[in-house]
């Protein structure tokens, strides 16, 4: 085993490590550190992602000293790793991007607490991507919502404290679904790592034994995670819990920590139940069709709103639908094209939620729309940043978004059948109320400000806000241009993963 | 009059657009608003008055439907809300029921889970890890890393309670801020209770010899970490109780707790991810399983016991001080 092989685990067990470490360092020193380990474990997932893509194959990690069904392991491929680096890329951007917003929408006493919360948040997204044990899975995922509602909760305001009560009371809710899935499966088949389960659940199913429960544990699993990462009707925590917390914990949450979740049901789906069995139970056209309703909803919904980072937020709702459709899809087209709009979205929900933070900065502290109208001027690179989010979402070419809605749409040519037409209706449609909103906010951000008021606020240079959108930027331009060695990198990801 | 229809009038259409238009004003909106916001001093309710004002005809179809709206739409709404939730939970609930019936009988030697994987954890534990108490080998050595995200979830859930409760560091200086949060503490407290004190005295060292055993004895008998680390907690809950915040912080602070709770999880990540990095990479580790049944055996298990100990004994007492007085 060679020594690049153990940065996933080392990964996970630094974060973890400095999380404890971080309670008792002081604002300053806890946020240094934080984004020293931060930095640190992006360089070396892409370090892991490059050599991993040169090996071309996965292999596993044994977390002690007992091999595979007895002890806990780890398992990295090509999507896992690919995965694992723009996680860490985007939680650093994020991140690096919010610090000036959390200066003041968090009190001084609690930042040390708030950096626990983000290392946390990532030594739990690391362990989700890299996890070959649904238990562990489990486990992280718990921490994980945990520390998403406390960094919700984080800004004292009272608004906060009921988004996180109602984070945590729906994820909760998901959470006991998911786990009395997993018990489930336990009961059935005596296994928790994938592997092994994969080949006691085919058996189960080609025996015709247990029918019901076999069904009953694909769909607790999916609606657990489905509450989780806020798929359509389950959505009702998502506007407060992205409106109103912080901007950092906006876009950390919007663009990984919900994506945590669907990673997990990815494996779980491909490499536990399989794509056989899926069919065989019928899950995928209901998961199919809970995507398509939530593309339609999620972007209806959103043309509602009045404040634009509520609208955001209902778009997430939208794009999660559009991940879940691929899911739906059961094909290996449609997965791939899922995983890279997991990539795409979380390149660009993180950039948005920075941006209409110093947008906000810039316009009296609102985030409505009247308020936000000439807010590009004022902060030309939130506005430009916002913008490229905004077109990206939209589908526009050389933007991440564009070739995401495209590898949908062959999907579904893929496929054929009715699905084909469902497909491209929901496409259309989305994209076509995507633009309504989207563009709209665009050409207001442009726009005369609002008679009276005239909040000629020169943006407040944060350095650190600046290179953080500037390589969100870069970052949603680069998956627009080079999408197909992405898209053909998950390919082959895939092909080994199940 | 056809103006007023399309405006309120039971037009499909109209009310999609209205609906569409409204925004997301849903219940937590007002909730918050009421809670909130100052009451509208009489000019501003003049003012909103003056500018929501309309003409009578259309006053009187907007009264209609609003008082509609309000006496019995809501209560429709409510109702249907509420025969869809008993609904839904029936219906899960039967459902599980079902799959229940459907699953392997309890304690069949045949059933799934007693496969190759149990098997090895019964027969082997003891050679394998050293510990007598096999469940102490499956947690803190099979399947050690779960049991590290375990130990995680404590640490997160103290931090999280922390940030919501904890008085800020400049109120505590405030001292008719304290006074009033003894108070409030004091209210339905008995204080310097002469019986209690007594008891304490004699039950308080007997609960942490019994705590301390039990996470000790962890790899030998029952019990372990998160049992002891609980009894550990609930001894210094009496404590506190009987002789007060003044006498337990003369050994336990804030800074007390986070030092132990650092200490032993920065402990536990650093062990484990040494034991970890060997069995991963195959080379031979200096921890090894010794003789079963003594107390310094089964590696690193004694030792991750006590750190586990520690933590949920400080998570037990902290989450206990915090919804009391705001602070560790």
């Amino acid at each position: 085993m060679m020594l690049w092989q153990s940065v996933p685990f080392a990964c996970i067990l630094l974060a973890l490590g400095s999380a404890a470490v971080t309670g008792v360092l002081r604002g300053r020193a806890a946020r240094c550190w934080t984004l020293a380990v931060l930095g640190v474990e992006t360089a070396a997932s892409a370090v892991l992602a490059a050599l991993v893509a040169r090996s071309g194959t996965y292999y596993t990690y044994m977390m002690g000293h007992f091999p595979a069904p007895w002890g806990n392991e780890l398992r990295v491929g090509l999507t896992e790793a690919l995965l694992g680096c723009g996680f860490s890329l985007v939680m650093l951007l994020s991140l690096a991007g919010g610090l000036r917003d959390l200066e003041e929408d968090v009190s001084s006493g609690r930042h040390s607490l708030y950096y626990v919360m983000i290392l946390l948040l990532q030594a739990s997204l690391q362990a989700q991507i890299y996890t070959n044990d649904i238990f562990t899975g489990y486990v992280f995922a718990e921490i994980m919502t945990i520390a998403a509602a406390a960094s919700i909760a984080v800004s004292d305001r009272g608004r906060n404290l009921l988004a996180a009560t109602r984070y945590m009371i729906m994820n909760l809710i998901g959470s006991a679904l998911f786990l009395l899935g997993v018990i489930l499966l336990y009961d059935l088949t005596g296994h928790l790592l994938m592997s092994p389960l994969r080949n006691a659940v085919s058996a189960l199913y080609a025996g015709g034994e247990y029918r019901i429960p076999m069904t009953v544990v694909p769909a607790l699993i999916f609606v657990g995670l489905g509450v989780k990462s806020a798929l359509f009707p389950f959505h009702t925590w998502v506007p407060d819990a992205y409106g109103c917390s912080t901007p950092a914990s906006a876009a950390i949450l919007s663009s990984l920590v919900s994506k945590g979740y669907i990673v997990l049901l990815i494996k779980i789906a491909v490499r536990v139940l399989g794509t056989d069995v899926i069919r065989g139970t019928g899950a995928d056209d209901v998961i199919f069709g809970f995507g398509v309703a939530g593309m339609v909803m999620g972007s209806v919904l959103a043309i509602r709103q009045t404040d634009v980072r509520r609208m955001t937020a209902y778009s997430s709702v939208a794009q999660i639908g559009y991940i879940y459709m691929g899911m739906g899809l059961n094909t290996e087209a449609g997965i791939t094209a899922a995983l890279f709009h997991i990539l795409a979205h979380a390149a660009c929900k993180g950039m948005l939620f920075i941006a209409l933070g110093t947008l906000a900065d810039v316009s009296g502290g609102s985030s409505r729309f009247d308020a936000l109208k000439g807010a590009g001027k004022r902060a030309p690179l939130a506005g430009a940043a916002f913008t490229v989010g905004a077109l990206s979402m939209t589908g526009f070419p050389f933007l991440g978004g564009f070739p995401s809605k495209m590898n949908f749409v062959l999907a579904g040519l893929d496929y054929g059948g009715t699905h084909l037409w469902i497909v491209l209706a929901a496409v259309v449609v989305s994209t076509a109320l995507n633009a309504v909103y989207f563009l709209r906010t665009v050409i207001a951000l442009y726009g005369k400000p609002a008679e009276g008021g005239s909040l000629a606020v020169s943006e407040k240079n944060g350095f650190a806000r600046a290179a953080s959108l500037s390589c969100f930027m870069a970052l949603n331009i680069g998956l627009g241009l080079a999408f197909h060695p992405v898209m053909e990198w998950l390919r082959q990801g895939l092909a080994t993963l199940g | 009059m056809a103006r007023i229809r399309s405006d309120y009038g039971p037009s499909p259409r109209r009310n999609f657009l209205l609906w569409l238009r409204s925004g997301d004003e849903c219940f937590d909106r007002a909730l918050i608003d009421s809670v909130s916001a100052p009451a509208p001093s009489e000019a501003e309710r003049g003012r909103s008055a003056e500018v929501r004002r309309v003409p009578r005809k259309e006053e009187k179809v907007y009264r209609k439907a609003e008082a509609w709206n309000r006496e019995k739409g809501t209560k429709l709404t409510r109702r249907l809300y509420l025969a869809l939730c008993v609904v839904t939970a029936l219906a899960v609930i039967l459902l599980l029921l079902r799959t229940a019936a459907l699953l392997p009988p309890f304690g069949e030697a045949s059933n799934p889970a007693n496969n190759e994987v149990s098997r090895r954890y019964i027969e082997q534990g003891m050679e394998e890890t050293g510990a007598v108490n096999i469940v102490a080998g499956m947690i803190l050595d099979y399947r050690a890393f779960d049991t590290l995200g375990e130990s995680n979830v404590l640490f997160v859930a103290a931090c999280t309670v922390i940030i919501l409760l904890r008085v800020a560091a400049g109120d505590r200086d405030d001292a008719a801020r304290r006074l009033e949060l003894e108070t409030d503490d004091r209210m339905y407290e008995p204080k310097d209770d002469l019986i209690l004190q007594r008891i304490a005295a004699v039950l308080v060292p007997l609960v942490w010899m019994l705590g301390l055993y039990i996470i000790l004895n962890g790899h030998l008998s029952p019990g372990g970490g998160f049992s002891g680390g609980t009894v550990l907690g609930a001894g210094l809950i009496l404590y506190l109780n009987a002789f007060g915040f003044a006498k337990t912080e003369r050994f336990f602070t804030y800074r007390t707790f986070r030092v132990i709770s650092v200490t032993a999880l920065t402990f536990y990540a650093v062990s484990k991810s040494y034991s970890f990095f060997t069995g991963a990479n195959h080379l031979s580790s200096v921890i090894t399983p010794g003789t079963p049944g003594m107390l310094f055996s089964a590696g690193l298990i004694p030792y991750l016991n006590i750190a586990v100990g520690l933590v949920v004994a400080c998570t037990v007492y902290a989450f206990y001080t915090l919804f009391r007085k705001g602070d560790v």
